[in-house]
């Protein structure tokens, strides 16, 4: 029962980190490069643009929810495995998401990058 | 992909790496907070370990949403996972701890994997058009991008 409980919190992070990322990538494209914009427009630009963003806020939400998940899956399981397990399929749930829902040309490449760093971070921390 | 950029990737792993070792570090000197005494919490972040392992991860997020204003999600993801390997070679060369075969080979598919990801474009969308909040400086990139040259 005690597996049923980690492997669902171990989802839910999963879940909640690929939302998050997903979010704050959309909306730092939103804001555009940082480093042209702090020039041409000054730092306080930058700040207010970013904390102003909707999808920046709602980001930052579901990373809070990953984090404290990750509490929670930490406390019904041990740590060599909710650890690796949520990071790399973290990495794997993140190229899909940034395929369907950034639109990103997530190329053969990719694909590769993101499997072989999944599987070197399992073997790491495992 | 300009030097300045190559150096913000760079941020984003050095500061991930070396917050996560500061609050491991410091939260091993504080000890375990439990739920019902909370206030344990202040007197963790008063430790100087804890509290520079934070302004580490501050740093760490600042150039992390720098990162993702110019480039691909999965680019900067892979890109800056060198922080495991950098985690994994202070273990073993300034912590002396053991590191197995089984994670040496977890160093190398992570760093393939980099490598692999770094000899590609780093952005390869559109970034969505805000005529008002983008004035006519973005043009030059979108067009890099669609035409695959910008690396």
């Amino acid at each position: 029962m005690k597996a049923v409980y980690t492997w669902s919190a171990i989802f839910v992070i999963v879940f909640a980190s690929v939302v998050g990322d997903v979010l704050l990538a959309r909306a730092m494209k939103q804001v555009g490069d940082v480093g042209a914009l702090w020039r041409r427009a000054g730092f306080g630009t930058v700040i207010g643009r970013t904390l102003g963003n909707p999808n920046f806020l709602f980001g930052v939400l579901a990373m809070a929810v990953a984090f404290f998940s990750l509490l929670f899956a930490l406390s019904w399981g041990d740590v060599s495995l909710v650890a690796p397990a949520a990071a790399s399929l973290t990495f794997i749930g993140n190229a899909v998401a940034a395929k369907i829902f950034l639109h990103e040309r997530v190329d053969r490449r990719r694909w590769i990058a993101a499997s072989l760093v999944a599987a070197g971070v399992a073997l790491l921390a495992g | 992909m300009t030097f300045r950029k190559y150096l913000v990737l760079a941020g984003v792993t050095v500061f991930a790496a070396a917050g996560d070792s500061m609050l491991s570090h410091g939260m091993k000197q504080t000890g375990s907070i439990s739920l019902n005494h909370l206030q344990g919490v202040i007197f963790a972040v008063l430790n100087p370990w804890v509290a520079i392992g934070i302004l580490l991860l501050l740093a760490f997020f600042a150039t992390y949403m720098t990162a993702l204003s110019w480039a691909d999600l999965t680019y900067v993801l892979p890109a800056t996972s060198l922080g495991y390997v950098l985690l994994a070679l202070v273990a073993r060369f300034l912590l002396h701890e053991q590191v197995s075969p089984l994670r040496w080979l977890g160093i190398a598919l992570i760093t393939g994997g980099v490598g692999f990801v770094a000899g590609g474009p780093s952005l390869t969308t559109h970034p969505p058009t805000h005529p008002a909040a983008h004035p006519a400086e973005d043009e030059p990139r979108a067009t890099a991008a669609a035409s695959g040259v910008e690396r």
